[in-house]
């Protein structure tokens, strides 16, 4: 189902949570929402999902206006930021509960219910953990059960609320990908929301990048990186030194290099060639980090292969040159 | 745990002060009250309570908390509702006139109910006009209790309410589930053992009121007298078997209580710690 949210603002007290969001979602994609914390994420997957009301604009599911549509009747999959399962019932009751709510006449007989359950909970490959409560979970798996009840009542929208938040780096990357791989078999249109930039150019059929209630840019992962539509996109999305008309002489303005854009090399290999000495150097990853220092003190960064920073014998406090391969230009401030 | 350095003695004299403490005022007290009542033996014992006063007592006290319970039990749910889960103009007010019969003193609390009602009051002669009969009746009794007891739930149920927050329910929402469906499946298992707590606090004091129903209660025999105005008139007419009786039999709801609370105080601390650990995570 598509959803089209159409103007949206929305403000809490005097501070404005959402300006004039327009954001047009195509049937099954894979959103990210991605931005710093208090941008507004939340806010605006709430506004979707009925559980608060905008102040101005429209939404659409599917080409209707679903303004008036309470929550119940919206038949949003809703996981939140702290999961929200409820804690006094098991891991089946929390999966069921929301075909145990539908009106006699469409609710699922027991047997219906129970067979569901547990083809969802082996879907989250979490079948051993029917009878336990939520705190008898790890994170990870309260996030998996969450997931689960809400696609119980069969969404046609699943919104998920930094659903890989407070897990650690690991089985965040395993989450990421399954939630891919689940994405690519079930296609239901998703919204999730994210601070991780990697998550999101990893997972996502489309970054929306949101800065202080605005979208700042929404686009394939490969655009927002590469053509970012401002400095704080260009910013958000990784590491970036910033020169001051200082590499060709002729342009007046701001300069954004990222750090892997930079060749490292003894001697100047263009007029480009900036000259600095190195000040720290982290070998352990799957790229080595050197910070370099001008000479007239500008901090600069830049990642290089293993294998170039073995051949080049690089030490601390040696003279390098770096050279942009790649620019940006700008007017702004970072 | 801190290493214990102070001398033993210091605190085995004040273990002992507080145990002689609890024993004079509390134990001591009981023990009279159920020794002169049983002291002319069982029959004149339960011979009080078969008196039509005494009945007639024991009645109006029973339907006294058969009312006011009840209704501070659906107020104390909505009341709590609103201020712990939702913002309002005037909520620090009405969080602070909940506890208002809890500061001010019984007498007060009756004198209010004879202003409002009273003949000489502001509702007095139009009541008087319908034939309606409020003061120096049960209906004044029963408010009186209300307003002294009204508190009791809602404080219990206020920490608990605020420390859950609203996610479960909103979960619920989302997941289909009506406004209806959503308070009787989560919200009300998630506060079960903080109401029945305030239940239990709520029903010993409507039980046990004396000063604002004493104030309000004309004291007609027979007619407008609960078991604690009832005991009072008995011991003024020197009828201390009959009166310590009855007495015990408050004693005894207070036993009860105290059993009960402690039973479920335990439950419903862990509601609250798994309420506030939840919210961490
Ligand atoms: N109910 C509310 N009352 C007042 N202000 C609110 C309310 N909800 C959100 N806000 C404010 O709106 C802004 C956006 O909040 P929101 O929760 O949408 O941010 P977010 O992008 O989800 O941040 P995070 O990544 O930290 O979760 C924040 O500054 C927040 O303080
Ligand atoms: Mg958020």
């Amino acid at each position: 189902m598509s959803i089209d949210v159409k103007q949206i603002s929305k403000t809490f007290g005097t501070f404005k949570a959402l300006d004039n969001i327009e954001l047009k979602i195509a049937t099954g994609e894979l959103i990210a929402l991605l931005g710093p914390s208090g941008s507004g994420k939340t806010t605006l997957l709430r506004i979707i999902a009925g559980l608060e009301k905008a102040d101005h604009g429209e939404i659409y599911f599917h080409g209707k206006d679903v303004r008036t549509e309470e929550t119940k009747d919206r038949n949003v999959g809703f996981v939140f930021q702290h999961y929200a399962l409820f804690r006094h019932m098991t891991v089946f009751e929390n999966i069921a509960f929301g075909l145990k709510v539908k009106p006699k006449a469409i609710r699922p007989s027991p047997e219906k219910i129970k067979a569901k359950v547990h083809e969802l909970l082996k879907l989250v490959q979490l079948e051993w953990v029917a009878d336990r409560y939520p705190s008898e979970l790890s994170g990870g798996q309260r996030q998996r059960i969450a997931l689960a009840r809400a696609l119980a009542i069969e969404p046609r929208v699943l919104l998920l609320d930094e659903p890989f938040g407070s897990l650690d780096a690991k089985v965040r990357k395993e989450l990421r990908q399954w939630l891919r791989r689940f994405h690519d078999d079930l296609h239901i249109t998703t919204l999730f929301v994210t601070h991780d930039q990697e998550e999101a150019l990893e997972v996502a059929d489309r970054v929306v990048v949101m800065n202080k209630g605005k979208i700042e840019q929404a686009g394939t992962p490969e655009e927002v990186y590469h053509n970012p539509a401002s400095v704080f996109v260009l910013n958000f999305l990784g590491n970036v030194n910033l020169f001051h008309g200082r590499v060709e002489e002729t342009k007046a303005t701001k300069m954004y290099v990222r750090p892997h854009e930079l060749t490292v090399s003894r001697n100047p290999i263009s007029a480009n060639s900036i000259k600095a000495k190195i000040s720290f150097i982290n070998p352990a990853g799957s790229v080595v980090k050197i910070d370099a220092q001008t000479s007239d003190g500008q901090l600069i960064q830049a990642e290089i292969a293993q294998e170039e920073y073995k051949s080049l014998k690089l030490k601390r406090n040696e003279e390098i040159c770096l050279t942009p391969k790649n620019i940006t230009y700008s007017e702004y401030d970072i | 745990m801190a290493t214990r350095t102070e001398n033993p003695w210091i605190r085995r004299t004040l273990i002992g002060i507080a145990l002689l403490y609890l024993g004079l005022f509390i134990f001591l007290p009981l023990v009279v009250v159920f020794y002169t009542g049983l002291s002319k033996g069982l029959a004149v014992y339960f011979q009080s309570f078969s008196d039509p006063a005494a009945l007639s007592a024991i009645r109006l006290t029973v339907l006294t908390a058969l009312i006011a319970v009840p209704l501070n039990l659906v107020f104390g749910i909505a009341a709590s509702w609103a201020i712990a889960k939702f913002d309002f103009w005037g909520k620090n007010l009405l969080t602070t006139l909940i506890d208002l019969p809890l500061s001010v003193s019984p007498v007060i609390s009756g004198l209010i109910f004879i202003l409002l009602f009273g003949a000489q009051g502001a509702f007095g002669p139009w009541l008087m006009d319908h034939g309606i009969k409020v003061i120096f009746a049960p209906p004044a009794i029963i408010l009186a209790t209300i307003f002294v007891t009204f508190p009791m739930v809602a404080r219990e149920l206020i920490p608990v309410m605020k420390a859950q927050g609203n996610e479960e329910e909103e979960a619920a929402l989302t997941l289909g589930a009506s406004g209806f469906q959503t308070f009787w499946r989560i919200t009300l298992p998630n506060i079960k053992w903080g109401l029945l707590y305030g239940v239990i606090l709520c029903n010993a004091r409507a039980m046990g009121e004396f000063g604002a129903v004493s104030v309000v209660s004309g004291h007609i025999r027979g007619q407008t007298n609960t078991l604690p105005l009832h005991i009072e008139i008995l011991y003024n007419e020197y009828n201390f078997t009959a009166a310590f009786a009855a007495a015990s039999l408050l004693a005894l709801l207070a036993l009860v209580t105290l059993f009960l609370k402690s039973i479920v105080e335990y439950r419903y601390r862990a509601e609250l710690k798994a309420a506030v650990r939840t919210e961490n995570v």
